[in-house]
């Protein structure tokens, strides 16, 4: 639920945001590419920090989409971004 | 090199992050002065419009493509980085780089990136009336100072909303020389510099904006319905429903007016010209030619009148994030989906559309298999095909077996699209990884009326142009093998017996035997290449029909007595994959830069249509429909 409160929906230290559930809340620790995605290492690194997904960015899961809960609809800092969870596994979260 | 102040026009670029805002302020300073085409070598819009400044000084102003950074990952993307470069000609004299005000991270790491390519900038902070609104309060004096560029608010949609903006562009475009720098060796930002790029934006913002505590709260709760995995779809559903609709019956009554206008010329042609090569040339060839495909304006009209308001509404990329499983699933982007749509009209918007897709694997498979979803061309053959051998019969009581089989047909091209980018995927794309899907999701707006409008009139205009010239020469041609040479003196059969045209469709009869055509069926394709529809014409021409296109019934009867039901079948299996029509092949042409996909479309569509029909013949002649 997206009404849960700051503390209760925070997953333990480095969860990855491609797992959290619908209603998360938390910031970005580290941007970690571990070849979950089919753009070249750097590639997807650079295209996450271009849509605003930064180290100490607050991010909210919004909404997630009906098949397999994909993808995910986050909300960094003042901006809505949608991507599949498989590239979200990139963004270890807090 | 010496710049005279007053020699040639100004030059000036908008740019900026998509959403950004940058089409309305485009639409809002240039109105209706405004140039689509292409930029040389490559299919990317080219869009830009002569601005009018208060003092009467006429800049040139270039409408770039969206984007997030100057590293051009796509081939829209490309031509911005390369104008801001200054590898296009037209080396811009200011770069207006425009920011939506209520989302400013994103952008200012851009400008931050475009300082350094050392060109006069201007950054304008869009739609500070929602910001203000919204409670957000930017330093402007601050952030200026922190960023070393000049910042300057407008609201595009607002009265008045550009005045501050068009005073500032007058005093620019009337200064003596802008130093228009160019940019030694730029290097596309590394990640690392990405990353100090936003951090450096970030704490701009921090020092300069004040956000509001609550963000934009009517956008979370239509999200809260829209983007429901239950609800959300459903919506999505009657939306295309009511969008489908809307496109066969508003659209009926004006594409009726100009068949009936086209027919109208057709006859003050006939009245005028005396009977002859020049007549048929006119009616035959020009005016039926080209009123075939004027005649699908209104569709296409209406078509993008959705397209262009769901756009702006910023429903769009919602659309794109509620169909991504479910277009994956079949190797297809979530975007993919508008184009496909639009392909129910005609193929030709629908491949035009594929132009919101950014990566280009996608984009050419979308473009691949847009001609196989069921475009209304084919209506009029299947409803003749249907009607004259179809029994009108119910089943289970309430379905009618009519309807049923048009439903099958609209079936099989849906299945069929998904089932040649299955297999483009996961067979000749098998190495390749699967491209993301990443986008924003921006703040729903009210449409513009202004820039519907403006859109429409583009479309238009483009649509119009290209029938014009490609599908007009093609209809020339197809005319030309249909009309020569002439019958000789006192024939009794069709001129069409003895033209190229049959000649070809008796040289081709061979190959089609198997699927149970005659050389009829195969004289008719030939004039069919032009429009799909057309072949329904060319039937009543070849079994020496008069009356044409208005004697669709008598052609039903004439088909029923000539044809068996397996041939019949074979037939409407043939129309659901065939490449019968030259004007889909051309825009594809043009829309992938080249010859090698369009024959790969060619081939591979009539590859399908041919074991298609041969199968239903076959499997019909068994069952003793032969």
């Amino acid at each position: 639920m997206a009404c849960n409160g700051h503390d209760t929906s925070k997953l333990t230290d480095g969860s990855l945001l491609g797992e959290a559930p619908r209603g998360f809340r938390g910031h970005i620790e580290a941007i970690e590419v571990n070849g979950h995605s089919g753009l070249p290492v750097g590639e997807l690194e650079r295209r996450l920090i271009e849509l605003g997904f930064t180290e100490g960015a607050h991010v909210e899961i919004l909404h997630e989409g009906a098949i397999g809960r994909d993808p995910i609809a986050v909300r960094v800092n003042d901006a809505t971004v949608a991507l599949r969870r498989r590239e979200a596994m990139a963004i270890r979260v807090v | 090199m010496t710049v005279v102040a007053d020699t040639g026009t100004r030059r000036f670029a908008l740019i900026g992050t998509p959403n950004s805002g940058k089409t309305a302020l485009f639409n809002a300073l240039t109105g209706s002065r405004q140039k689509v085409a292409n930029y040389p070598g490559v299919t990317v819009e080219r869009k830009s419009g002569a601005l009018k400044t208060p003092s009467g000084l006429t800049v040139n102003l270039l409408d770039l493509p969206g984007t997030y950074s100057l590293r051009a990952r796509s081939p829209d993307e490309e031509v911005t980085r390369d104008v801001v470069l200054g590898r296009f000609d037209e080396t811009p004299d200011l770069l207006v780089c425009v920011a939506d005000a209520t989302n400013l991270r994103l952008a200012l790491r851009l400008v931050l990136e475009l300082k350094r390519v050392g060109r006069p900038l201007l950054l304008v902070l869009n739609m500070i009336d929602i910001a203000k609104r919204r409670g957000v309060e930017i330093d402007l004096a601050k952030l200026s100072a922190e960023l070393g560029v000049p910042v300057i608010t407008a609201a595009a949609v607002r009265r008045g909303g550009v005045d501050d903006l068009m005073a500032r562009l007058d005093e620019l475009a009337g200064h003596e020389a802008l130093p228009a720098a160019a940019p030694a060796n730029w290097q596309a930002p590394t990640t690392s510099e990405l990353r100090a790029g936003q951090r450096e934006a970030d704490r701009i913002i921090k020092a300069t904006v004040h956000m509001p505590a609550k963000p934009d709260t009517l956008t979370t709760r239509i999200d809260a319905v829209l983007l429901h995995p239950v609800f959300g779809l459903i919506f999505l559903l009657v939306l295309l429903f009511v969008m489908f609709q809307a496109v066969f019956t508003w659209a009926k009554p004006l594409m009726d007016l100009i068949t009936g206008g086209f027919e109208g010329l057709g006859v003050l042609a006939a009245a005028y010209l005396p009977d002859g090569l020049l007549l048929s040339f006119i009616k035959d060839g020009v005016l039926s030619g080209v009123g075939s495909v004027i005649v699908f304006l209104p569709q296409i009209l209406i078509l993008f009148l959705f397209i262009l308001l769901l756009e702006d509404l910023g429903y769009m990329a919602r659309a794109a994030f509620l169909m991504d499983r479910i277009m994956g699933g079949a190797g297809l982007h979530g975007r993919a989906f508008i184009p496909l749509l639009s392909s129910f009209a005609c193929a030709i918007p629908g491949i035009m559309a594929t132009r919101v897709i950014d990566n280009p694997r996608d984009r050419l498979t979308t473009i691949m298999v847009a001609p196989l979803m069921t475009c209304s061309a084919r209506i009029p053959v299947y409803t003749l095909i249907i009607a004259a051998f179809i029994p009108d019969k119910e089943v289970f009581g309430f379905f009618g077996l009519q309807g049923l089989v048009m439903f099958g047909l609209y079936a099989a091209g849906i299945i069929s699209a998904l089932a040649v980018s299955a297999v483009f995927k996961y067979v000749f794309w098998r190495d390749t990884p699967t491209p993301p899907f990443m986008l924003e999701l921006p703040d729903y707006k009210l449409p513009q009326p202004r820039s519907v409008v403006i859109g429409l009139y583009t479309r238009a205009k483009m649509f119009l142009t290209r029938a014009g010239t490609t599908i007009f020469s093609m209809m020339v041609l197809i005319w030309f093998l249909a009309s020569f040479p002439r019958p000789p003196e006192g024939a009794t059969e069709p001129a069409i017996d003895f033209s190229l045209a049959s000649i070809i469709g008796h040289a081709i009869e061979p190959l089609l035997a198997p699927v149970g055509f005659n050389w009829q069926i195969a004289v008719a394709l030939i004039p069919g290449m032009a429009a799909r529809e057309v072949a329904v014409a060319a039937l009543g021409t070849v079994y020496a029909i008069e009356g044409g296109k208005e004697a669709a019934e008598q052609i039903g009867q004439a088909l029923a007595n000539k044809w068996s039901l397996a041939t019949a079948l074979a037939m409407l299996a043939w129309y659901v994959f065939a490449p019968q029509c030259a004007s889909t092949l051309a825009v594809i042409k043009r829309e992938t830069g080249g010859w090698k996909w369009m024959w790969i479309t060619f081939f591979y569509m009539l590859a399908l249509a041919y074991i298609a029909a041969f199968a239903t013949y076959n499997i019909a002649v068994a069952l003793g429909a032969g």
